[in-house]
């Protein structure tokens, strides 16, 4: 009577967990903070996000079938989805229709499959996109535009928005303005120290909404805050890499803003700008290329709150989160390997406990 | 009382709801029982009867052999068909010695053992021998020989009995329903066992999922203040030995250390109860009580099923199956074991017998890990699954042994919360097996080689023995013919 | 310049008398190799591996000029040491391992000459002349040396059989993992 197998071993139950379903409470994570900015910065934002995600998704299914593997089945994970969805936070939403492109290839291609697939990547492909257009093409990736909200007077029409999209007739620059923490950087280097500089910024109302010039979905901190909770309350993520994360960095900024206020932001300016809410929630926490344990989180998370704030504070870059995350991406395989769990009835060497003396 | 917190852990979908409120109902006898020599840790017994013998009910078929082993006897009366090879009730499939018994339908009793008028004026000794000679073993799946571990007070100072009611496994409720309606019998066992071993005090430790067995269990326990029910979180694997004594006395069990060294011993509530038959009836471990459960079966019930019946013959009792099970499992389907077909026989640590369809079971295929580190977090025995993985896929299993695989109990957390499906637990009994494999053959290549080396030194003794009588032969001839030769010499002058 | 050449001068000579008096007294004698590789052998002498015994084979795996894979008692667990231990990756899925095996005499066909007990190199035979052997199992490695010798073929070569208890969990299939 051949009823049953008898080809593996226990358990004979599973959580109803999947990897798909992982990805997609993430991208659903992201939907208001994503509506919101494709609102804010109207149609030529949102080509960039569909052309970026697209072309995420095409360069997967390319290294899939170039690799014999099933295509649709491990498409429908939705990690080229997400991968794409977090690159095309990250860049300028007016950015051209070829820096999508090339990043998702960077993405996909190299920081990727070129490391073996889902899951064997060591840098976060997103970043490893993101820091490598920055480099090679630090103008496009800098074109911060005001906000031009979808219906509004100062939306675009859709045909403008196509020219900036796909064309080079539109001149961007005319609309550009700086990212917050851009200005503070760039007024601080001519000379104007951060205390008078911080003034001419948006308020941190306005901030913490969203409406000031900056990445695609960087800006509205309220609405990727509250996607991380999502992440949180799912336990998706645990605290232990965002706290870890912001707190070094609000730390930080309030320690050395305090001992000297002309030469460093504080700490409340260093959570609310660039992408230090994106980073901590949704880059930082990435599955893949973060430590297993929430020892080695905590580790990794506080690492990169540091990199982060002295990156922004000393480097020639304004944001570095990015950086951040891929230098500690690169430890995250030595932390693991220090910071693991202390196993149950032996000592953090891996020495059984004594038995204790009579009590 | 205070409950201390364990590491980890998982809240699975009990599903207790499917049998809990089916009361124990006796399996009415089958027309043939098996009865393997090994339902337990340790050497197989030795058969004492013969295909052909009539033996009554109680008697004993087969006897514990070695220090660790336990003896088997009659669950009814009737002739005994054969001594052959039967499957085991085991994933391998593989066969083992089994006594098969044909009943005769008088369930006649054998002349048992006098009841121990006063258990509590009896010597340990005393105690410990009827258990043994009882055939009992633990009854929450483990096997261990009971006997041997009411033996811990004579080398531990102990404190506490630690009686296991947690039934953490999800589907399973025979404890649950012993501890309901047999309260009573468990308590007097459990103080039985508690004098046997020397301790003060009692805790029955009992999930919280199941109030009315923590109230039966209370209210049989009143009368004696030693003893105290203790509910504990539901929190799986609740249930293990060394995570109970956590939660309850918050001492962690050193590894490789039994709880013991802490001063407590844990024992499942059903073998209190076999304990309290065994000194108060004489009666030896003839039955147990079985959850039969699981989507694919009609009617899921507790039952008491005489060792030796069938699986399909209990299915059968339950209505059959409704349809084709994806797994039947023996056990829980946690750390049960999956079992090649139905025709194989209910035995001592047969705690449920399961039938799941492939809804239940959920199986899919395994996707990359994508180091989400819910494995790390949950692990209760505080290891890195995800790691020791990596390591057994690349048959690095000394890589695995360092980061402690021969600690984990394969409870199946990390494999249950896996979210690419990968069966780590199953890649860990992998790894155990080979480890202990390499170690049973590290074992005996030495022994081959003292072999080697004695009978070496024998033949080289030998040797020189022969070389040493030759020369003294030799010179005794010598001497001999030197002697001879003189008179020779003298004769011939 | 005199500063340089000299502290170069008395550098080098202060290295080479460390250097000298290191090759002096941490010398090494023999190769240590080979009595390593010979603890990993069952040193039953049993001569499956085509050499006279344990020790020569031991020698010629230190020369490389043996595989790993010799000894047929050892089996796969002690070819894995040895190629652990030699550095080698030895190609295992070719190496025949027919599992352990043991000894066992046909009570009808034995006619109790004694060959196979003087052979047997772990005395695993009980046996008086005359009289039917047999085989301590556990004693037993399988060099199959008596089933070489018995004039009557009473001696049989078993596969020793998986246990309950010896059984475990194959590696899962893992074709699609990396």
């Amino acid at each position: 009577m051949t009823l049953a197998y008898t080809d593996k071993s226990a358990p004979f139950t599973h959580a109803p967990t999947s990897v798909q379903k992982t990805m997609t409470t993430v991208i659903l994570a992201l939907v208001p903070a994503t509506l919101f900015d494709a609102w804010l910065f109207g149609w030529p934002a949102i080509f960039m996000f569909l052309i970026t995600v697209g072309s995420c998704v095409v360069a997967e299914a390319l290294c899939l079938q170039a690799q014999d593997k099933p295509v649709g089945a491990t498409l429908s994970d939705g990690s080229a989805v997400l991968t794409g969805w977090l690159l095309a936070m990250s860049l300028p939403p007016w950015a051209p229709w070829w820096i999508g492109v090339i990043g998702s290839v960077f993405a996909i291609v190299l920081a990727k499959h070129l490391f073996g697939g889902l899951g064997q990547n060591v840098f976060n492909p997103a970043m490893v996109a993101r820091v490598a257009l920055l480099v090679s093409f630090p103008v496009k990736m800098t074109a911060w535009v005001t906000p031009h909200p979808l219906f509004s007077d100062k939306g675009l029409s859709f045909a403008d928005s196509l020219a900036i999209t796909f064309g080079h007739a539109f001149n961007v620059d005319t609309m550009t303005a700086a990212s917050a923490l851009g200005y503070v950087k760039t007024e601080l280097s001519r000379g104007v120290p951060v205390t008078e500089s911080v003034q001419n910024l948006p308020d941190l109302m306005d901030m913490a909404i969203g409406l000031h010039a900056g990445s695609f979905g960087e800006t509205s901190a309220i609405l990727i805050l509250a996607g991380g909770l999502v992440l949180l309350a799912r336990k998706i993520i645990s605290w232990h890499t965002p706290v870890a994360l912001m707190g070094t960095l609000f730390v930080m900024g309030t320690v050395f803003h305090l001992i000297n206020p002309d030469r460093f932001a504080d700490g409340t300016f260093h959570l609310m700008s660039g992408a230090t809410f994106l980073g901590a929630f949704f880059i930082a926490t990435d599955y893949v290329t973060s430590p297993v344990s929430k020892q080695g989180q905590i580790v990794y998370g506080v690492g990169c709150g540091l990199l982060a704030w002295i990156i922004r504070t000393f480097a020639g870059y304004p944001e570095g989160m990015a950086f951040a995350v891929l230098l500690m991406n690169a430890l995250t395989p030595i932390i693991d390997h220090n910071c693991r769990p202390r196993a149950f009835g032996r000592t953090r060497k891996g020495e059984p406990l004594e038995v204790k003396g009579e009590k | 009382m205070k409950i201390f917190p364990v590491r980890g852990g998982i809240h699975p979908d009990y599903r207790k709801e499917l049998t809990s409120e089916k009361a124990i109902v006796p399996m009415p006898l089958p027309r043939k029982l098996y009865l393997p020599l090994q339902q337990h840790i340790g050497a197989p017994a030795e058969p004492v009867v013969k295909s052909g013998d009539m033996v009554k009910k109680g008697q004993l078929l087969a006897r514990a052999q070695g220090a660790v082993s336990a003896s088997t006897h009659a669950p009814t009366s009737g002739r005994i068909a054969d001594v052959a090879m039967v499957t085991a009730p085991h994933p391998s499939g593989l066969p083992q010695l089994t006594i098969m018994l044909e009943p005769d339908g008088k369930d006649e009793w054998a002349e048992l053992p006098q009841p121990l008028a006063d258990p509590f004026a009896a010597s340990s000794q005393e105690i410990r021998e009827r258990v043994a000679a009882a055939g009992i073993v633990g009854l929450g799946g483990a096997t261990f020989p009971s006997a041997i571990k009411l033996n811990l007070g004579s080398q531990n100072k102990l404190e506490t009995l630690l009686i296991n009611g947690a039934e953490c496994e999800p589907y399973l409720t025979c404890d649950d329903r012993v501890m309901r309606e047999y309260a009573a019998e468990v308590i007097d066992g459990a103080r039985i066992m508690a004098h046997a071993l020397g301790t003060a005090k009692i805790v029955v430790g009992i999930e919280e999922n199941k109030p009315q067995a923590m109230a039966a269990m209370s209210q049989a326990a009143s009368a004696f203040p030693n003893i105290s029910v203790v509910g504990v979180p539901v929190q799986y694997p609740m249930g293990s030995e060394r995570h109970l004594t956590q939660a309850i006395t918050g001492l962690e069990t050193p590894a490789k250390k039994l709880t013991a060294e802490l001063g407590v011993v844990v024992h499942n509530v059903g073998t209190a109860r076999a304990v309290h038959h065994a000194i108060r009836f004489g009666r030896p471990l003839l039955s147990r009580v079985v959850t039969v459960s699981g989507g694919a079966v009609t009617e899921g019930k507790n039952i008491d099923v005489p060792l030796g019946t069938m699986v399909s013959d209990l299915v059968a009792f339950c209505g059959g199956l409704k349809e084709p099970p994806r797994r039947i499992v023996n056990g829980g389907p946690m750390m049960g074991q999956p079992l090649p077909s139905l025709e194989v026989p209910v035995v001592k640590g047969t705690s449920g017998i399961l039938a799941l369809t492939a809804d239940e079971v959920n199986e899919r295929d395994t996707q990359p890990c994508i180091r989400c580190g819910s494995c790390v977090t949950i692990c209760p025995c505080g290891l890195v699954p995800v790691e020791m993985a990596a390591f057994i896929r690349k048959d690095n299993l000394d890589g695995a042994a360092k980061l402690g695989v021969m600690d984990c109990f394969s409870c199946g957390s990390c494999s249950y919360v896996c979210p690419s499906h990968i069966p780590l637990v199953h890649f860990f009994n992998y790894a155990k097996g080979r480890l202990n494999e390499a170690e049973r053959d590290k074992r005996k290549l030495e022994r081959i080689k003292t072999l080697a080396e004695t009978r070496t030194t024998r033949l080289e003794q030998q040797a020189q023995a022969k070389k040493a009588a030759a020369a003294a032969a030799a010179a005794a001839r010598k001497a001999a013919a030197a002697a001879s030769e003189n008179p020779d010499n003298k004769a011939s002058v | 310049m005199l500063l340089a050449v000299g502290s170069l001068v008395a550098m080098g000579a202060t290295l080479g008398t460390v250097l000298g008096i290191a090759s002096r007294y941490l010398a090494v004698e023999g190769n240590p190799l080979e009595a390593e590789l010979l603890a990993l052998l069952p040193g039953a002498q049993c001569g499956q591996c085509g050499f006279v015994g344990c020790g020569q084979a031991a020698a010629a795996l230190a020369r490389g000029e043996a595989p790993v894979t010799l000894c047929p008692p050892g089996g796969k667990a002690v070819a894995e040491k040895l190629s652990k231990k030699l550095g080698v990756k030895a190609d295992l899925s070719e190496h025949e391992d027919k599992g352990p095996q043991y000894a066992f005499v046909q009570e009808d066909l034995c006619i109790g000459c004694l060959r196979c007990a003087n052979e047997c190199s772990t005395d695993a035979f009980i046996g008086a002349p005359k009289q039917v052997h047999t085989v301590i199992r556990e004693n037993c490695h399988g060099c199959a040396k008596c089933f070489k010798v018995c004039p009557t073929e009473a001696i049989k070569m078993c596969a020793v059989p998986v246990t309950l208890g010896e059984w475990h969990w194959e590696k899962p299939g893992s074709h699609e993992l990396h």
